[in-house]
């Protein structure tokens, strides 16, 4: 039988693959550029290129000061106390330091994944630590700092929190210290500027953080107050994967030439952290090296900019760093969407015309990855699938786990467009000699598409805000960049309006593809409502 | 006969509709089915083509035949008949079911373009002559929903058309049409029937039935009560059922 070429697509369709297509080159260029644009800005500081593999270091860059955080003044570099640490180490190594960013909390789970060589980020040496992860010698060590707010009296000390509620990190040795005793209120943060903008506002009595965080964070703060003596007491080292006995040695050679020609107490006074405890673990005087000039330097950096010039002059500074950050948004986005189109036809075709497993397979994937949370998913494929022996780089698993999640909604879609079309539509076809093959792609199809399309622009849509999820797998998209942004600045209002207005920007032309294919799609049907 | 039924049953979740119906019809002839809702009318006109598989019986137009033994499974080989039996047969439905989604010129010219092969041009052009032929070439551009129902119903008509059947089906064709519009269709019915074409109507159309029929079958409960010229049915109906059904519709 011979097969008549398909009418012309309408207009609309044309411009929808052009639009695809275009998406996919932005994709496919803004993966070539990440990485090197990554790796770039950590090499500026660094001059020593060598030949030998770079040494990549994982840190959480939001609101890290002093430890790894982005440098206020050029928000694309990062900085902090470790950084200098651990690119120091990498210069004895002879190594070029890359920086991989990834939440706090992925850290430790990255390591083993082999996302990088070692991880510098406040990680304290403890038992549990120990059980799944090598440490270098501790370079740093520190203690609890209660803060209170400065009309607060008589709080100064564990015993006197009894009855209060106290924020903190989770996992964190404040935690353990504070879940031990069952009178004292907890509440856990992720970030640790929350946990002091709560204070502030009077939702919590104190918090209780690592002292360098207090100093960065609470100390500047004219509402707050440091109070109380030292609780606890913690030491950082130097995370790497178990069984790398040899990188081990070289980083703990690395550190202690640092100490010995006075490099690590210099690094720790420029940031004013250099205390007679610190002073006394690494056995060097307790006078600081030179003046916290980092540390003041971060102070100015941080005021809050009072004339709407300087305001404005530091919003500029953000935006090719969330133009980039968009891309990646749009890229990843896309890719997903072009994936999650192919998988709910292949489900969508297996549970309508499929044998019967077929069907049944298509039913069981639909109700799981819908009746999951995409965040888990996420997160399964990214560091579950690896134990399968299946790795797949950052960028990959986004787009396979939004492909997939949204695959399934796909799959939905094109049901109810098929069932949308009215079943005498099929029978004229039957009765006009078409096989199902040709009903399905010359009656069927066609009518569904237009109860198809509209819904799918608008899960694209879905899909560009729920791909800020991918954050938590390294990604610095637009919502990652948000958090980085307003943690660093302490300003989540003017940051959030310019991400909030990048996601619209790159929503909009959808909202409109959707109001047009509605359109377009609906034609025929309006000149029959006017009529009647 | 250009049209033999034998043993014809069909059932619905066990629900007998059809039992053993047999029906012949020749050629050029125009034959009324008529009956009370439900007596399974509609059910032997989609058999014919095969729109609903018969349980059991024999299904024969212009040469093509699909058999099924009672019990019998529907096979691979049934459907390929089915389908070589649906190229003689055209199908004009109660609710139109032209393609939304195309002009009414393009439903006229689709089927031929993918079942037959034909050159979208070629296609084109009998489809124009067809709707001219049923009075629609001046809306052949637009879409169906733009059109008045009897438009619709004598677009499908030039659409079923379009692949030069041997016989016409229409499962009351006028039911979904204001009464002003369903004479549009009856005489586009008429004027095919000149030319000799085969059809068989299911209808409630009495007055139709009576005036352009060549034999009217009365149907109730699944079975032929009887068929005879229209001029019998309606005076002297040999059967007191078929009185009956007339006269509570009259």
């Amino acid at each position: 039988m011979r097969r008549q070429p398909g009418p012309l697509p309408p207009g609309w369709l044309v411009g929808g693959s052009l639009l695809i297509a275009l998406l996919l080159l932005v994709a496919v260029a803004t993966r070539a550029a990440e990485v090197p644009a990554q790796t770039q800005t950590q090499m500026q500081t660094q001059t020593s290129t060598q030949t030998r593999a770079p040494l990549r270091w994982g840190s959480d860059a939001s609101s890290g000061a002093p430890y790894v955080f982005h440098d206020p003044l050029h928000p694309s570099r990062v900085t902090g106390f470790e950084a200098e640490i651990i690119r120091d180490v990498a210069r004895r190594l002879h190594r070029a330091p890359v920086m991989v960013q990834n939440d706090w909390d992925g850290l430790i789970p990255g390591l083993e994944r082999g996302l990088y060589d070692a991880v510098i980020d406040g990680i304290e040496i403890t038992p549990e630590h120990r059980a799944v992860v090598d440490f270098s010698t501790p370079y740093y060590r520190t203690f609890e700092q209660i803060v209170v707010r400065r009309d607060q009296a008589g709080l100064d000390s564990l015993a006197l929190l009894r009855g209060h509620v106290v924020g903190t990190l989770k996992a964190s040795l404040a935690d353990r210290i504070l879940s031990q005793d069952p009178q004292i209120r907890v509440r856990y943060y992720d970030e640790e500027t929350n946990a002091y903008a709560d204070l502030a506002n009077g939702r919590l009595d104190a918090v209780l953080l690592d002292a360098p965080i207090a100093l960065y964070y609470a100390k500047p703060d004219p509402r707050l107050k440091l109070v109380g003596a030292a609780v606890g007491e913690l030491t950082y080292g130097i995370a790497i994967p178990k069984g790398h006995e040899a990188l081990r040695r070289q980083i703990d050679a690395a550190l202690s030439a640092m100490r010995d020609d006075d490099t690590l107490r210099r690094i720790l006074s420029a940031w004013n952290l250099w205390t007679p405890q610190v002073a006394a673990m690494l056995g060097q005087g307790a006078n600081p090296a030179g003046p916290p000039v980092a540390w003041r330097l971060y102070l100015e950096e941080t005021a809050p900019q009072t004339s709407w010039h300087d305001r404005l002059r530091r919003y500029a500074g953000f935006l090719p760093l969330i133009g980039r950050a968009a891309l990646l948004t749009l890229a990843v986005s896309a890719c997903a969407m072009l994936l999650a189109v192919s998988v709910g036809l292949l489900l969508a075709v297996a549970r309508g015309f499929g044998p019967r497993p077929a069907g049944w397979i298509a039913i069981a994937y639909i109700e799981i990855v819908r009746g999951t949370p995409l965040l888990i998913q996420i997160l399964f494929i990214f560091y579950g699938l690896p134990g399968l022996g299946i790795r797949l780089d950052p960028f990959l698993a986004g787009v396979v786990a939004l492909g997939l999640n949204y695959g399934a909604y796909e799959a939905e879609n094109y049901r109810a467009g098929l069932s949308s079309v009215p079943h005498g539509q099929t029978e004229a076809a039957l009765a006009l000699n078409m096989s199902q093959a040709q009903l399905l792609r010359h009656v069927v199809m066609p009518q569904a598409f237009r109860f198809v399309v509209p819904v799918m622009t608008n899960d694209f849509i879905s899909l560009l805000k729920d791909s800020s999820l991918v954050s938590v797998i390294t990604l610095s998209e637009l919502s990652q960049t948000y958090v980085r942004l307003s943690t660093t600045y302490y300003d989540y209002f003017g940051t959030g309006l310019m991400i909030g207005a990048a996601y619209l920007l790159l929503g909009l032309p959808f909202v409109h593809l959707a109001r047009l294919a509605e359109r377009r799609l609906a034609t025929p049907l309006r000149r029959e409502r006017r009529r009647t | 006969m250009i049209v033999e039924v034998r043993g014809l049953c069909k059932s619905f979740d066990g629900h007998q509709v059809l039992g053993d119906l047999s029906l012949e019809v020749g050629a050029g002839e125009l034959v009324s089915i008529i009956g009370p809702s439900g007596c399974g009318k509609s059910t032997v006109l989609r058999c014919l083509n095969l729109l609903e598989r018969p349980d059991c019986g024999r299904v024969g137009v212009a040469g093509h035949v699909v058999e099924r033994a009672a019990g019998g499974r529907w096979t691979r080989g049934h459907e390929r008949a089915a389908h070589r039996l649906r190229a003689a047969v055209g199908m004009v439905f109660q609710g139109f079911n032209l393609f939304a989604h195309r002009t009414v010129l393009d439903n006229v010219a689709l089927a031929p373009m993918v079942v037959r092969g034909a050159r979208p041009g070629q296609a084109r052009e009998q489809a124009r002559g067809l709707l001219d032929k049923v009075g629609l070439g001046s809306v052949a551009g637009r879409y169906p929903a733009t059109l008045s129902g009897g438009q619709q119903q004598r677009a499908a008509i030039a659409r079923a058309l379009a692949l030069e059947p041997r016989v016409m089906l229409y499962d009351e064709p006028t039911s979904a049409l204001d009464p002003e519009l369903t004479d549009e269709v009856l005489s586009v019915m008429r004027e095919l029937d000149d030319e000799g074409m085969t059809q068989i109507v299911v209808t409630h159309e009495m007055r139709f039935a009576r005036a352009a029929s060549d034999r009217v079958v009365f149907m109730q409960a699944g079975r032929i009560v009887e068929i005879a010229a229209p001029e019998i049915i309606f005076t002297r109906p040999a059967e007191s059922a078929t009185q009956r059904f007339l006269k509570a519709f009259l």
